[in-house]
Order: structure tokens, then sequence, then C-alpha cells
């Protein structure tokens, strides 16, 4: 991982936003959410307020750090249910095959042949838009890539002399998948999973942006949304939180491309 | 051939019909009661409305009735009425549908043919400065949130260079016909599109050059090379068509990106599509407009699934239709 230059890249960035979302909000005590200045303030004016004021003349700063908050939260958050609800159910298409296999896996094409993004608008506007519906709508549509991977890992790895050795001693099915199988296939999805947590930035952002996000949490992408209409007077309300969104997501793919190489050496060889 | 496709529509149908019994229980799962759901929160309907509704969706009947009810209506494309709108849920995206289909098969020409051709360049010249440079422009396009993409592209070719119009499908009231429509449409048009299509343009250019720089390693092209074949004639007859399959069945999977896509192209744009008309439901609360335009968006994932997988068989060397 570390030998890769778009690997370390990427984990400079992350670590940056991380330490953002984390620390910032104590160092810059600014509420988002109040007017400090004349609204329609551009940057580089004030040293107080390094990036502006927005139309309420909200301290655009202070929201990209707030923001950062929800964006990688909602991003890790969201993953981590769709890796919950996706790998036991590639797991156990994989290991048990036949009819479980069938029946699973036309499950699992059906929520990826649903437009995941129409289905995650839906979803936040029946259940009410907050941070709770958001994770569980992007989690729900985007645990299939994951799925669909972990059966095909445990689809291979089930035929290996150590899994047969395994049941041969008797152990329990979930006992095999968890201990034997599982921890041989996770590489792969770890690589899936910080691409996932890109999207999910993304998701998260196109949600806010459409008015979607939790009302009572600034997100870039819900400033974005708000800078839209004035972009004719006031460029940067809108520039600098989307220039965030795509310095993230960008060290994320970042990440799953040095991880890619890393964990995957086979398929690297030509990659760069 | 004609059993194949067979198969893929009757399972599309199939696919489609659990599509309509998630969106039966999509409108159960918001607080309150149904009837009021679709009709439109917050005092937009009146009494007399809400009755009807639940006397013709049965709603005070058990549960798998209302489903019947439910999706008989669907099948015989009654997708219901928006209270908001004064007007049926069918024909509301029926007049939206074509601005919709121009956007995004427009954004998807634009998106295969530049990813394609810059993939190719990128394979083509591996590890020189072009290689690179066409790399790290993928990499940030597809790093961009597209409703981002398209307010920059409003404010660096509209508001700065003012060179193309920032909304809408046509000059208002310019009442042009002919040729002169066209192109104003087409001014109209580019920017939607080509916002649209940068983020799938950025994947398909991945996709082809990694795609590309495996097959140029397989034995059937040292073959073609060892047969004395010019290299134009094995980059383009043997490494590309092989190496555009994992194209083709990208373009498929990314379908529903892009109907979603267009929801926020439209949006920004006010073009006047289906996406726009998911907006304008979300804005409003229009539950029945919104889960009608979710039925379509599903529907035309479906098909274009099906032209996909056709198209493979097409470019895929090894597949033959007549056997």
């Amino acid at each position: 991982m570390l030998k890769s230059p778009s690997g370390v890249i990427g984990l400079v960035i992350l670590l940056l936003a991380i330490s953002v979302a984390l620390f910032g909000p104590m160092l810059f005590p600014n509420s988002p959410w109040r007017m400090v200045q004349r609204p329609f303030l551009p940057p580089f004016t004030l040293s107080t307020v390094p990036l502006g004021t927005d139309a309420l003349g909200r301290d655009v700063f202070a929201g990209m750090i707030f923001g950062a908050r929800v964006s990688l939260l909602v991003g890790l958050v969201s993953t981590l249910v769709a890796l919950v609800v996706g790998i036991p159910i590639g797991a156990m298409a994989g290991y048990f095959g036949g009819r479980v296999d069938d029946a699973l896996m036309r499950f699992t094409e059906f929520f990826q042949t649903i437009p995941s993004f129409a289905l995650a608008i839906v979803l936040v506007a029946i259940l009410q838009p907050s941070i709770y519906s958001i994770v569980t709508s992007i989690a729900l549509v985007s645990w299939p890539p994951v799925a669909r991977l972990v059966r095909g890992e445990v689809l291979s790895l089930r035929t290996r002399e150590y899994v047969q050795a395994a049941i041969v001693t008797g152990q329990s099915n979930s006992w095999i998948i968890l201990r034997e199988i599982l921890p041989n296939a996770l590489s792969p999805v770890i690589v899936l999973a910080s691409l996932m947590v890109a999207t999910a930035i993304l998701l998260e952002s196109s949600l806010s942006f459409l008015g979607l996000g939790d009302p009572n949490l600034i997100s870039w992408g819900y400033m974005v949304g708000a800078g839209r209409t004035v972009i004719r007077q006031a460029w940067w309300i809108t520039v600098f939180p989307g220039v965030a969104i795509l310095i993230s997501v960008l060290g994320l793919n970042l990440i799953g491309e040095g991880l890619n190489d890393a964990l995957n050496p086979r398929l690297s060889r030509e990659g760069r | 051939m004609l059993s194949f496709v067979a198969q893929r529509v009757l399972k599309g149908v199939i696919v489609l019909f659990a599509i309509v019994v998630l969106n039966f229980f999509l409108i159960r799962l918001a607080p309150g009661d149904p009837a009021v759901v679709m009709a439109g929160e917050a005092g937009a309907s009146d009494q007399v409305f809400v009755k009807q509704l639940r006397e013709k969706f049965g709603l005070d009947k058990p549960l798998p009735e209302q489903l019947f009810i439910y999706v008989k209506g669907v099948v015989s494309l009654d997708l219901g009425f928006s209270f908001r709108q004064q007007a049926p849920v069918a024909k509301l995206i029926g007049e939206r549908l074509p601005a919709t289909l121009l956007l995004t098969l427009t954004a998807f020409a634009i998106s295969l043919a530049l990813g394609v051709l810059f993939g190719t360049f990128a394979a083509r010249f591996a590890g020189t400065f072009l290689d690179t440079a066409i790399t790290v422009f993928a990499l940030i396009f597809y790093a961009m949130p597209l409703f981002w993409v398209a307010l920059m592209g409003i404010l660096l070719f509209s508001v700065t260079m003012e060179w193309l119009p920032s909304f809408g499908y046509e000059t208002v009231g310019a009442n042009l016909t002919g040729l002169a429509h066209a192109v104003d449409v087409a001014k109209h048009l580019i920017m939607p599109a080509m916002t649209l299509g940068l983020f799938f343009m950025a994947t398909y250019t991945r996709m082809t050059r990694a795609s590309m720089l495996e097959v140029k390693r397989l034995d059937f092209v040292k073959t073609a090379r060892a047969k004395g074949l010019s290299d134009a004639v094995i980059q383009r007859r043997h490494v590309l068509r092989n190496a555009l399959l994992p194209v083709v069945t990208l373009a498929g999977v990314h379908s529903g990106t892009l109907i979603g896509g267009a929801v926020i192209t439209e949006t920004v744009f006010a073009w006047p599509g289906i996406g726009r008309l998911m907006y304008d439901a979300l804005l409003q609360r229009d539950y029945n407009l919104l889960l009608g335009v979710f039925v379509i968006c599903s529907a035309m994932v479906l098909i274009f699934n099906l032209i996909t997988d056709l198209v493979y068989r097409l470019v895929d060397p090894r597949i033959e239709f007549a056997s």
C-alpha cells in the first residue's frame, strides 16, 4: 500500500479529512448556522471568514469544516451497514449453493437492477430526511456488489482443502464460514469498501443537494444546493464545498487503487 | 436469438412486477394514512379527493386485495392521479419522456465515444505523458459530484463566457421552427449532456485502457502479429473488439446511474424531462407522482439492460446467434 504513490496521496487526503472532521469544530468555534458577517462577503477579504459568507451571512469555511463530519460519517456508517447486509448474504449464497444461492442471488440482482439513486431519493423522501434515513437508503442501494463479490470469493474458497478438512472434523457451518472462509475472502472486500465510501459520500451530497439532507446538519451537498440560486452573484458558495467533495472522493478512490495494487498484486502488473 | 430475447423479456417483466410490488409497500412506509400520503401532504388535498383515493385503491379492504387493485392499475398503465399537477401521472411522464431520452442517449453516446477514444489512446501510449494526463483527468472527473460539474459548467460557459444557455430545452418565446429550432435545442442540450456524460466518460476511459492492456498480452494478438497483420488492424479488429466487452457490460450496469444522474442534471439545467419531474414531485411531496416516475425509471433501466445484453452478443466474437 505504501509503495504505490496514489495510495499514499489518498491516505494523506483521508487522514487530513478525518482530522478536520474530528478536531476542526473544536478549533473553529463559529457555528455554521450563525450569521457572522454581512451576506455575500467575498472570500479572502477577512481573515476571520477566509472563504467568505453565504446568502445569509453564514461562514462558508465553518460550513465546510462541519460538513466534513456529515460526509465522512455517512460515508463510513452506510458502507459498514452495507457490508453487514451484503457479506452474510454473499457468504450464505456461496457456501450453501443450490437453491439458497439461486434465491439469494435473484434477490441481489433485483436490487441491482433498480436505479439506485432514484430508489435512494424515494426512500429518503418517504422515510422523511434525517441522518438515519439517509444512511439506511445509501446502505440499501449499495450492498448488492458486496454480496456478489463475497459469493464469488466463498465459492472458490469452499473447495479448498483446509475448508474440506474443517468440514470433515465436524465443525459447524457458521464456524467454518466465520473462521475459515471469510478471513481469506476479506482483501477484495476491503478494496470494494474503500470505493463504496467514496460513492456513499457522492450519494449523500447529491441527496442533500436535492434538499433531502438532514435539516439539522450542515453538509457539503446542502451548501452547494443552497448556493445554486445565487451562483451568478456569489460563485464561492458553490465552488468551495464542491472542491471539498471532489478531494475527499478522489482520496478514497486513490486509496482503493493503492489497496488493490497492494492486495491483488496479480492484477496490477501493468495497472499504471 | 428469439428464444434468448424472449427469455430476457420475461425476466424483465418479472423484475418490473417485483418493483411495482415494492412500490406498493413503499407508499405504506410513509407515516400516516396512505390515501392522504398519495394525495400529497400539507393540506394540498381536499377531503373529497382523499375519499375518492380511498375508494379507488380499496384502502379499507385487506392488504392483498389492495395490492391486486394497485397492480391491476399499473398493468393498464394507470399510475394514478397527481393532485398537485391536476393530471394523470402517466400523462405527465409521457410528456416528459422524450426530453429525458434525448438527454440520456446523447450523454451516453458522448461518454462512450470519448471514453473509448481516450482509453484507446492511453493504452496505445501506455507509460507516456499522454497516458498519465488522460489517467489523471479521468480520476478527477470520476470523483466530481455531478451537480457540481453542472454548476461549474454554468459558471464557466454561461456566466463568464456567455457561450451557452444555462437552462431550459429551447429559447422561450423564440418560436423557432425546422433547422433553427433543432440548432436551438442542440445548444441547450450541449451542457446537460456533457455534464451527464463526463462521469461515464471517465469510467469508460479507465475501463477501456485497462481492458486493452490486458487483451494486448494475450496469445491471439501474438498470432495476429505473426501473421503479418499491420498494427492498426491488430489494434482495431483484435484488441479493441475484445477489449470492448467489459465496457459494454459496464454500460449496462451503469444505466441506472445514468437515470439517477439525469435527475440531478435536469434539476440543475431545468431540462423538462422526467428527472426534473421527479424533483418537482419531491419538492411538493407528491408521492404518487414520485413513485410513478420511479417505476418508469426502473422500466427504462430494464429495457436498456436488455439492449446491452443483445449488443454484447453482437460484439463478442465468441458468441454466435445462429447456434
